[in-house]
């Protein structure tokens, strides 16, 4: 297959429903109203010579390459900046255009390096490319000066920047601003003089504000901003479309290859969830799959100080197919569980709970959704009747009200971070409920109207106070709630909000709130137009996690906020699979598409198609199961793709569960945290290295390509295929597809879904059903899926994780744009420039109360254990709240979380630990222990020789 | 903590969020969460420390296990 970039129509497409007649060279054609004639030419097949317009991009009309001639029209107008008008007569081929293109090609061209047949981007650069569409073949200007031989600056670890081959068309300056929103980058200096920047200087691109999203580097036509890679390796020959691995954007990218190697990711502009757009993650952080501590060997040993011994596939599987049965003759088929990974494909999940329900006998499958999410199913459940996000990512471009809580979405979502700030530079308002001044709150071109900086556990009694002030100043939607919801439940909900103690003014002592900032972030939301929720992990990840998110529908569907485009409560996902592993029956009480296990209609359904009988009870969840273990009742562990070690709280505790356990069983791509607990480790597969579908935050199933073969030999269903086989099952899967057929066939919401019907429409938004054949971007337009919309109460009813003289600093926790979750791949990336340790962030008053500087190290405990790392200064934590991170082992920040948890579904408290921070001198002695044991846990028996 | 303390807190947690709903119908709703989510194991964990009295879990909480073990 011949390489071929994705086709640039030179400006975006216009959105008007009005269709206008043109002719062009002679042919007519009809284009929406506001169309560029570049547009209109290219959509029809003329190619019009182009340099500064990018169709990511408006335009911007400084090259004057793409001169056309109009009828009636005086003198030769720039064909990117001219919208077309009904019966207009363009020329984009005349003898005049072609002298004045080639004039302005040979300007250009006389200040570049001829080193074509040399430069990385030789057969993908636009000059290239131009300059053969205008017909230069010589270059009258003699050696007056020029930029050639300037400095490349290679400081960032991704891309290269050359200015000696810089055009100055300033697609790079447009990305950075129009689709990414950084604003690091500027044309500095006037004509001959222009210069690319990146902020001052004396600064590289390293030193910048540059997030490294690679919005310029996919702008600029010529080699001056260009991936390493394809400096190394070479351009690419042929390119797969696939979806990112890391969190719950979903962004989609054209996956570019030469042979079985990845040269570069570049976003798909057809993608639905990123429209051509990525960050620093997906776009550049993938050298993980085929770093050299990638484990492609099944590996087993008989017991956990013992040595890892590298075996085949089949004894790998037999071995723990007979360690299963004989904990299971022993102890019980209740002894046996299974945890489902976020990262993995719908279908690897839907595998995994398979042979947990079918082949071990129970339901003790949880998955990583248990410790992030897993309050937003229950909440959102509840209120509206599915477990998901109601909006597209689209959505938000019609939203008026902006309200982020308990989320940093340019830290943890920031592709879709770059929509919410394009559309708060366009004027909408944006509310933000957070301890942190998360940097949304203050950015280039965009000012939070209102940032609540509350203390963290209140944020129930903060929502409750936004609805005492819109219910007692008439300020709710009650027509939309007469006609779409439970008025009786509306009307308890809202004397209960209305009562004087939950005000603004009497919680103000409690949440730190200023009464006066509540009242009018409530007022805004309540009446500012579109008022478009999204929330995260600080909502969640709480002893009243599903409380919150329950108090956030009341808010929309009080407010009338529910059911249309603009508006909406969204959980913005962490991981790339959260929505997907919810939905695939990840969860011990429920069967995909969440039906209860209790529910004899669901279950007879599935005992039909697998031939088994189902348990009808829930089984145990991550943390019941390792108290189990403790007890001694729970002995064999099947986990693919998770570190419940790393990312789960109370370490010890996880510890001391995994190591009474007989035998676990890590099936990852590297040996982590948990498989230093493992008794066998089989190697996983990277995302591109097998085919299947992932489930975006905005429910969209997007197909997952296999781009190389998997190292190990094996996709990760295989493997499972394998053990379920090894005990006997019987399955017979011979492509992804097929499972999710059986997915189809078994859960309602997903019966129209095929691979055959992801390949044709590139992704699906579920419910695709009869009644939404072709998917659902909006969810509950004309009714709620339970009926009517449920207004529940939620009482404020504050943690039990309480300051004291000992613990007198509530840790919250969080994560920062280069590192993904406990890190496992991005650490093993270039990512790591960026943020090689994990910080403790504290006030200037609390750091100077314990004598502490910048960069210190210090003793961080809780009731739960202590850790040391290092501070940062800062007054974006409150005074009393300190604040890290969680990517990196070596901090072992939940051996500090406790085993406080949600009250309806146990998702850990991350979010709320007390402690004290002490100076120190450097890890503690925990840490170095914890660290020569992992040491040991990994050590590999080397291969005898042959 | 052990597992009986642990799901003491967590009974009581339960009964705490749903008090607000008055104690006939918090009673109702804890044990209809808990037959809900708990494992069957869970409640056979915690059926001794009951029968001796429940010494640890609130009314709400205690009532609505007790319709849940003997039952
Ligand atoms: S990589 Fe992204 S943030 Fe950095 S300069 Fe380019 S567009 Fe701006
Ligand atoms: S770096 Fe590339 S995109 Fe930016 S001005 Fe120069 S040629 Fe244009
Ligand atoms: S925003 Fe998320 S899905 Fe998109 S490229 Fe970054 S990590 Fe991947
Ligand atoms: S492409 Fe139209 S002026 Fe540059």
């Amino acid at each position: 297959m011949i390489f071929q970039p994705q086709t640039d129509h030179g400006t975006p497409a216009s959105t008007a429903a009005e269709m206008v007649t043109v002719f062009i060279d002679g042919r007519s054609m009809r284009v929406p109203a506001g169309t560029s004639v570049m547009r209109a030419a290219s959509e029809n097949g003329t190619s019009i010579p182009k340099l500064c317009a990018t169709d990511s991009l408006e335009s911007f009309g400084s090259c004057r390459l793409c001169l056309v001639e109009i009828d009636g029209v005086r003198g030769t107008p720039a064909s990117c900046t001219t919208p077309v008008a009904e019966g207009m007569v363009v020329h984009t081929q005349t003898p005049h255009l072609q002298i004045l293109r080639k004039g302005v090609m040979e300007l250009y061209i006389s200040d570049h390096p001829l080193d074509c047949l040399t430069c990385p981007a030789n057969g993908d650069c636009e000059l290239q490319d131009q300059a053969g569409a205008v017909g230069l073949r010589e270059v009258r200007y003699g050696a007056g000066e020029t930029h050639l031989g300037q400095a490349k600056d290679t400081s960032n670890p991704y891309f290269d920047f050359d200015p000696s081959k810089c055009i100055a068309c300033s697609r790079c300056v447009r990305a950075c601003d129009e689709v990414q929103g950084t604003f690091a980058l500027t044309i500095a200096g006037r004509g001959f003089e222009s210069k690319v920047s990146a902020g001052l200087a004396s600064e590289d691109f390293f030193g910048s504000e540059c997030v490294s999203c690679g919005a310029c580097v996919q702008a600029c036509p010529t080699a001056t901003l260009v991936e390493k890679a394809v400096v190394e390796i070479g351009t690419p020959e042929r390119a797969v479309v696939t979806t990112c691995a890391y969190c719950g954007v979903g962004c989609t990218f054209r996956a570019e290859m030469r042979g079985e190697q990845l040269v570069r990711m570049v976003p798909w502009k057809d993608g639905k969830a990123n429209h051509g757009h990525s960050c620093v993650k997906g776009r550049f952080a993938w050298g993980y799959a085929t770093h050299r501590e990638r484990i492609t060997k099944p590996m087993i040993r008989a017991h956990i100080d013992q040595p890892w011994r590298e075996v085949s596939w089949d004894e790998a599987l037999a071995h723990t197919v007979a360690e299963f049965a004989r904990i299971g003759a022993k102890y019980g088929k209740h002894a046996l569980g299974g945890i489902t990974s976020s990262r993995c494909t719908n279908e690897e999940t839907f595998l995994v709970q398979k042979l947990v329900r079918a082949g071990f006998g129970n339901n003790n499958v949880d998955t990583c959704a248990r410790v992030c999410h897993s309050p937003t199913g229950y909440g959102l459940k509840t209120t509206f009747g599915t477990s998901a996000g109601t909006q597209d990512f689209d959505s938000v471009m019609a939203a008026d009200v902006i309200l982020v809580i308990g989320a940093n979405p340019t830290d943890g979502h920031p592709v879709f971070a770059s929509r919410i700030k394009k559309r708060l530079r366009q004027g909408a308002k944006l509310i933000v409920i957070d301890p942190r001044r998360i940097d949304l709150v203050r950015m280039p071109h965009i000012e939070a109207a209102q940032h609540l900086p509350l203390r963290p556990g209140t944020n129930v009694a903060v929502l409750t106070a936004m609805a005492h002030v819109i219910v007692t100043e008439g300020l709710a939607d009650e027509e939309f709630v007469r006609a779409r919801c439970d008025w009786d439940e509306f009307a308890d909900w809202a004397a209960f909000v209305a009562d004087p103690k939950r005000s603004p003014e009497a919680t103000e002592m409690l949440t730190r709130v200023p009464a006066a900032d509540l009242r009018a972030a409530a007022r805004l939301f309540a009446t500012g137009g579109n008022g478009a929720i999204y929330y995260g992990l600080g909502v969640t990840e709480h002893s009243q996690g599903s409380s919150t998110v329950m108090a956030i529908a009341n808010l929309a569907m009080a407010t009338g906020n529910i059911g249309r485009p603009g508006v909406g409560v969204n959980p913005l996902r962490g991981q790339n699979n959260v929505q997907g592993a919810c939905d695939m029956g990840s969860f011990p009480h429920e069967l995909s598409g969440y039906r209860h296990i209790s529910d004899a209609g669901a279950r007879s359904l599935f005992e039909a198609d697998w031939g088994v009988r189902l348990d009808p009870e829930p089984g145990l969840r991550i943390p019941n199961m390792l108290d189990a273990a403790v007890d001694g009742v729970f002995k064999g562990l099947y986990v693919q793709g998770e570190d419940i070690l790393q990312s789960d709280p109370n370490t010890r505790h996880v510890a001391a569960g995994l190591a009474a356990m007989e035998c676990v069983v890590v099936h990852d791509l590297f040996l982590n945290e948990t498989a230093n607990y493992a008794h066998v480790f089989l190697p996983g597969s990277t995302f591109l290295e097998k085919n299947g579908t992932f489930t975006n935050a905005e429910r969209r199933i997007q197909p997952v390509r296999k781009v190389m073969t998997p190292l190990s030999g094996l996709e990760d269903w295989q493997v499972t295929q394998g053990l379920a086989n090894a005990m006997g099952l019987d399955w017979h899967y011979t492509h992804p597809g097929e499972i999710m057929d059986e997915i189809a066939r078994l859960t309602p919401s997903f019966a129209g879904v095929s691979f055959a019907r992801l390949d044709a429409a590139g992704s699906l938004q579920w419910p695709v059903d009869a009644a939404h054949p072709d998917g659902s971007p909006i969810m509950h337009i004309d009714g709620f899926v339970r009926g009517r919309g449920k207004f529940v109460i939620t009482d404020y009813v504050p943690t039990d994780e309480k300051t004291g003289p000992r613990f007198p600093l509530l840790l919250t926790t969080g994560r920062i744009l280069s590192q993904y979750n406990v890190g496992a791949q991005t650490r093993r990336t270039e990512n790591s420039r960026w943020h090689s340790e994990d910080l403790l962030e504290i006030h200037p008053i609390d750091a100077e109360d314990r004598g502490l500087k910048n960069h210190d190290w210090a003793r961080l405990v809780s009731r739960s254990g202590e850790t040391a790392l290092r501070i940062t200064i800062t007054d974006r934590v409150a005074p009393g709240v300190v604040y890290t991170t969680f990517h990196h082992p070596a901090t072992q920040a939940n051996v500090i979380t406790t085993e406080f948890s949600d009250w309806a579904t146990n998702c850990p408290e991350y979010k709320v630990t007390a402690v004290q921070v002490t100076p120190s001198n450097g890890p503690s002695d925990w840490q170095q222990r914890y660290q020569a044991q992992s040491d040991r846990a990994r050590r590999v028996d080397p291969v005898p020789a042959e | 903590m052990n597992t009986t303390d642990q799901l003491v807190l967590m009974a009581n947690q339960i009964a705490r969020n749903l008090a607000i709903h008055g104690d006939d119908t918090a009673t109702a709703e804890t044990a209809a969460h808990i037959k809900a989510f708990w494992d069957p194991y869970m409640l056979r964990q915690i059926a001794p420390m009951l029968a001796a009295g429940g010494n640890g879990l609130s009314p709400v909480a205690r009532a609505a296990l007790e319709r849940l073990c003997i039952a």
